[in-house]
């Protein structure tokens, strides 16, 4: 996922990134493809060239040796309000048909919630204003539901409602990236479409684990593998216990 | 330890947090110790919960283990937050069993995002009643936060969202160093510090070192809060672990990850406050329990910056 992750990412984006795999796909870029890339921690910290994997998305090494130090007013008034985020990295507990995200609650009731999950964070933002997203989760049928127990950060649209009526900037979500396949959205019907599938995963396994009649592109390729560097700098340097690696 | 031990006889803002807690924390009261992942001032909490404080309406951006813990320990009546989870890790379990099944103890939440939270502040700071963002539209926070409302742009009409001012009674915040006045120099991350001091009635500066006011006017730039805000000031070294302190101590990465398992249970929670909260005193038995080797492993190498000129200007 973090290879695929990476080759969305263009020369010179200005990146808003978390921790964990969002870091290991940009600097795969950084190192691949991508040299002038940019990255915007939420914790506020631009340029940031840590020493060591960060654990937490406040982490000392981030700061150490980093470009420019912020006060977290700042990331959000200035860099993603102020429209300086072209790509955005979203995770959620549950995506909809329309890439809508979840990160609050799961069960019907916001009160008395199943499962109490830890809340937007920066993601609603993020969703809202960086000029585009991708989103990276593992798939299966209750992460994939037709519509998500609570809306957190929205997608390609609400309801009837588009991006633009909503007030919400660019794109929205570009691509779905998970461990079956790659998606991207139809941009009459705004609905998510399956573009890739992964060596060795059937489509029917995909389907079977989307909780809508999916939509395939008619021009549905394999996902190509990992070119023999990318694969080489994953394993050897960006993640070399192998906790991203799938 | 010398120049504190002068200072600790003199009155004034200087005093142990004990008195810090027992006379600027009152039941009741609105509180904010933040802290974004960096600063957070456990000491402090721990305090809160050794008085047992009540009816507290705790906000932080980031609950962290620092709320797991009031929120397990009975001390707060409601939790303001934008992001409840371990930063790295996964669950509050503190917070999950009291918001899922009220155990030990209900608690009320209130829900925004990391921008929301900081709005809240920086209105509250800046003096007004409200902040419009750029947010919320299309999702379903507003439907469960009554507060999230709507305003009409009086020079283009656009319809945005607002937040309202967050003023609270108290802030306690944690830093690398400030003059006896409390005067503070902060670095590393700053989060919503220097808002959360200037939206807040009484603000409880901890220290990791008390310095002398030359060293504060040696470099103006670096001070993130200024004396006229502060209540207290509490010389604390240690008293942000396990979250860290830029250039001091690195995060107890350990111990965030041990908190999972930990506090899967209400019984594993409760032992993890006896022993480390109620078992102690205060902070220096916590770290001499803690122990020197693992004290020491947490210290980082020193990577100083180039000193800037200011200029003298006689």
């Amino acid at each position: 996922m973090a290879s695929v992750a990476a080759r969305e990412i263009r020369d010179g984006d200005v990146v808003f990134v978390g921790i964990g795999l969002p870091t290991v796909a940009v600097t795969l870029a950084q190192r691949l493809h991508a040299p002038r890339v940019r990255m915007v921690y939420e914790a506020g910290v631009y340029g940031a060239r840590p020493s060591r994997l960060p654990l937490s998305i406040g982490d000392p090494a981030l700061v150490t040796g980093a470009l420019q130090v912020i006060p977290m007013t700042d990331v959000f008034l200035y860099y993603l309000q102020g429209g300086r985020v072209d790509v955005g990295f979203l995770g959620a507990a549950q995506i909809d048909r329309f890439g809508n995200l979840n990160t609050t609650v799961i069960g019907e009731s916001y009160a008395s919630p199943k499962v109490r999950l830890p809340g937007s964070g920066g993601a609603a933002e993020i969703a809202f204003l960086a000029k585009r997203t991708l989103v990276i989760l593992t798939q299966t049928k209750s992460k994939f539901p037709e519509k998500v127990d609570f809306v957190t950060s929205v997608g390609r649209r609400v309801g009837a409602r588009s991006r633009r009526e909503l007030g919400a900037r660019g794109l929205g979500p570009e691509r779905v990236i998970t461990d079956l396949g790659v998606f991207g959205f139809d941009e009459g019907t705004s609905e998510m479409i399956l573009q890739k599938i992964h060596p060795g995963v059937t489509l029917d396994e995909v389907r079977a684990s989307v909780g809508w009649p999916l939509r395939v592109s008619s021009d549905l390729t394999v996902t190509e593998l990992p070119e023999p560097r990318a694969l080489a700098l994953l394993r050897e340097e960006l993640d070399p216990h192998g906790i991203h690696l799938r | 330890m010398n120049a504190v031990n002068a200072v600790a006889a003199e009155p004034g803002k200087l005093m142990t947090m004990a008195e810090a807690i027992r006379r600027f924390v009152s039941d009741g009261d609105t509180v904010v110790a933040e802290g974004f992942t960096h600063l957070i001032p456990f000491a402090a909490g721990h305090e809160i919960i050794r008085q047992q404080k009540k009816d507290l309406v705790l906000c932080r951006l980031t609950p962290d283990l620092i709320y797991d813990q009031m929120i397990a320990a009975g001390v707060a009546r409601k939790v303001v937050f934008s992001w409840a989870g371990n930063p790295g890790v996964g669950s509050l379990h503190g917070f999950r069993r009291a918001v899922e099944k009220s155990l030990p103890h209900p608690v009320e939440i209130e829900e925004y995002s990391h921008f929301g939270m900081v709005c809240r502040l920086l209105a509250g700071a800046s003096g007004l009643p409200f902040m419009p963002l750029r947010s919320y539209e299309g999702t379903d926070l507003p439907g469960v936060n009554p507060h999230l409302k709507q305003v009409t742009c009086p020079y283009t009409g656009e319809r945005l969202f607002a937040v309202s001012a967050l003023n609270p009674d108290v802030a306690i915040l944690h830093v690398q160093r400030a003059d006896r006045e409390g005067n503070a120099h902060v670095w590393g991350l700053v989060g919503v510090q220097k808002e959360a001091a200037f939206a807040s009635r009484r603000v409880i500066v901890v220290a990791e070192e008390i310095v002398e006011e030359d060293v504060i006017r040696a470099d103006p730039n670096r001070t993130l809060i200024p004396s006229l805000l502060v209540s207290a000031v509490v010389h604390e070294p240690g008293g942000a672990h396990p979250s860290y302190v830029q250039g001091f101590y690195d995060r107890d990465n350990d111990f965030y990850l041990s908190w999972e398992r930990l506090t899967r249970t209400e019984e594993g929670m409760r032992l993890y406050l006896d022993e480390w909260v109620y078992g102690v005193s205060g902070r220096n038995e916590y770290l001499q329990k803690l122990g020197r080797a693992a004290w020491e492993a947490l210290k980082p190498a020193p990577r100083l910056s180039l000193p800037v000129d200011y200029g003298d200007y006689a």
